[in-house]
């Protein structure tokens, strides 16, 4: 018999999703039920939910108490944003006003976020005075800080009362010798204080900061940036350590430093790492109880709309300022969007469970026997703007979700940012060099899913070894990488490598 | 006797909150020192607090004219 489960993900993973999208398909058990309850619409700590809840970030803190040296501080804190990104600065009440403004336009919103443009801890008055007013004003979305955890011990209580149930801390190391090679000072007590000392005090604050919000019950997510030959092997060490504490999530980012950001390692030379250094590094600290955010994008201080998209532009100071806005209406209309996002979660694991096409299994399923044979597994890129449905055009993609289908499932890899190929006339001279940037994010991809394609870009991918494919357009994500699977194996296209026995039974 | 900052001043509020004597005001197109008011925090902190917290190297002045954090004391940046 062949082991069935083996081309049902979804079944072999709980059923937590069309396919092993929120789950590590080794790992059924992986998010133990209560953190699973909380995080679930989260779309930065859901990799389901990001398909379909919206999030919004306000930038209300400016200021921070340290120095990273992948920062340059004339734009947002780089932990949590890209580099070299100016957000709009807010006072607390613009803030309020904005996720009001936005939270009655955008009924999938579901998460409110301080992360910068500074450390929202070393700005507690501006951010907690944001956080009681939302808690008062909009009592349904959930409210979440990141911060570099210098400040964090000092405001747990303070944190705990405003409910705020979702806290980011970027960790970049335990070794203060390490430490002294990505911070350069930190202020504390009333003083700058420069090298591995600085790095041991953030270090000990970042750890009891964790430990006492784990105490307290409150989910914490480890950020984590990757720099190639300072911190990359400690990963690891850190990885292990955060999760022996307590937190839930541990998200790998890679250094991003380039000459033209004005920081310290993009002047020095520092490289960044290539996603699949990157993804490897991911792989090897993921384990059953720790999952790693593949899915998260690095977005703005001022994201609005959902992951992978930005609509702040929509919601300006100037644009927001006269809005009239009911907010009981607004909460409502959100409460029912929520309900309805959760229905058509349910109804496609309904629908997942019974293949569609039982015939194509099945014919897949003769082959795997007659042949004895196991297939390698493949990489996807898909273009989607949402809802975990293949319904954006190549061009348009600003960003490919990057799916590794095998003979264990479907399983979400990496988000690759693309530079938006179809810009405008203008710009239209540099197509050329923009498809070939594109190509160069998809490496190690065979397959791109888009809901169309132009001729021009669908040569230069077919000439790069990439196949494009317009066939699944409107169709779930997890759906359609399954049937491209099935087909390439069924054609042989997967032959390649030879007998194994292990995923087999006779 | 008093600390000045200057046009480099990125407006990041870290160094308003912390005066003793409150002589640090936002204002376009930067923060600035009431010169009367500040005291270089003395009898308050060892340290002058704006210019412990100042990010920008060069953004502040001390009472000699000269950069309390000069270029790359803050950031290691030297060239
Ligand atoms: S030196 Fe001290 S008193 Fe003077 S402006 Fe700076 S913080 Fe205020
Ligand atoms: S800390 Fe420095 S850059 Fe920030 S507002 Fe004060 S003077 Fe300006």
């Amino acid at each position: 018999m062949i082991d069935l489960t083996a081309l049902q993900p979804e079944k072999a993973t709980g059923g937590n999703c069309a396919g092993s999208c929120g789950n590590h398909p080794h790992s059924p058990s992986a998010v133990p039920q209560h953190i699973q309850e909380k995080i679930h619409n989260h779309p930065c700590y859901s990799e389901q939910a990001h398909h379909y809840y919206a999030r919004m970030h306000v930038a209300v803190a400016p200021a921070c108490n340290i120095q990273c040296h992948y920062c340059n501080r004339k734009y947002d804190c780089a932990n949590e944003s890209r580099p070299g990104v100016v957000s709009e600065l807010l006072k607390p009440d613009q803030a309020i006003k904005k996720v009001l403004a936005v939270g009655a336009a955008i009924p999938q919103m579901s998460v409110v976020g301080i992360a910068g443009p500074g450390d929202p801890l070393a700005n507690p008055e501006r951010t907690f005075a944001t956080f009681r007013e939302l808690t008062r004003l909009a009592p349904d979305l959930k409210l979440c800080i990141s911060t570099n955890g210098l400040a964090l011990p000092q405001h747990v209580d303070e944190l705990a009362k405003h409910n705020i149930d979702h806290v980011t801390i970027t960790i970049n190391c335990l070794d203060p010798e390490i430490g002294a090679k990505i911070y350069p000072w930190i202020f504390w007590n009333h003083r700058r204080i420069k090298g591995v000392k600085a790095a041991e005090i953030l270090i000990q604050q970042q750890q009891k900061g964790l430990e006492m919000l784990v105490a307290r019950g409150i989910l914490v997510k480890i950020n984590s940036v990757m720099i190639p030959g300072i911190n990359d092997e400690h990963l690891k060490e850190v990885s292990r350590v955060v999760r022996a504490k307590g937190a839930f999530l541990h998200n790998i980012m890679p250094l991003i430093a380039e000459a033209k950001h004005g920081t310290f390692f993009g002047l020095s030379g520092q490289p960044s790492p290539t996603p699949e250094e990157l993804s490897n590094l991911q792989t090897s600290c993921e384990s059953d109880d720790m999952r790693m955010m593949r899915h998260c994008r690095q977005c703005r201080a001022d994201a609005v709309g959902l992951l992978g998209e930005d609509r702040g532009d929509e919601f300006s100071l100037e644009k927001i300022e006269h809005l009239e806005i009911d907010h009981a209406a607004a909460m409502q209309r959100r409460v029912a969007e929520k309900a309805r996002i959760e229905a058509e979660i349910a109804a496609k694991h309904a629908q997942s469970a019974q293949p569609l096409d039982n015939t194509v299994q099945l014919i897949s399923l003769d082959k795997l026997r007659t042949k004895k044979k196991t297939y390698r597994s493949v990489l996807m890129a898909v273009a989607s703007k949402g809802q975990g449905i293949i319904n954006l055009h190549f061009g348009h993609a600003q960003e490919f979700l990057i799916y590794e289908a095998s003979q264990a499932g479907i399983k979400f890899i990496r988000a690759a940012k693309a530079e938006l190929y179809c810009t405008g006339d203008e710009t239209c001279g540099e197509a050329e060099s923009r498809i070939e940037r594109i190509i160069k994010s998809l490496a190690g991809c065979e397959v791109v899913l888009c809901a169309k394609i132009g001729y021009e870009p669908w040569g230069k991918l077919e000439a790069a070894g990439i196949q494009p494919n317009g066939e699944h357009a409107m169709e779930a994500i997890e759906d359609a990488v399954k049937s491209v699977y099935q087909e390439m194996s069924a054609s042989g296209k997967l032959d390649e490598i030879p007998v194994k026995k292990q995923t087999m039974r006779a | 006797m008093a600390l000045k900052i200057i046009e480099l001043c990125t407006n990041c509020w870290a160094c308003q909150p912390l005066c003793p004597t409150s002589a640090i005001y936002e204002a376009k197109p930067h923060f600035l020192i009431d010169a009367l008011k500040c005291t270089e925090c003395d009898g308050d902190f060892a340290d002058p607090q704006c210019a412990s917290i100042c990010p920008i190297e060069g953004a502040i002045l001390n009472s000699a004219g000269k950069a309390w954090n000069p270029p790359g004391s803050l950031t290691g940046i030297t060239i």
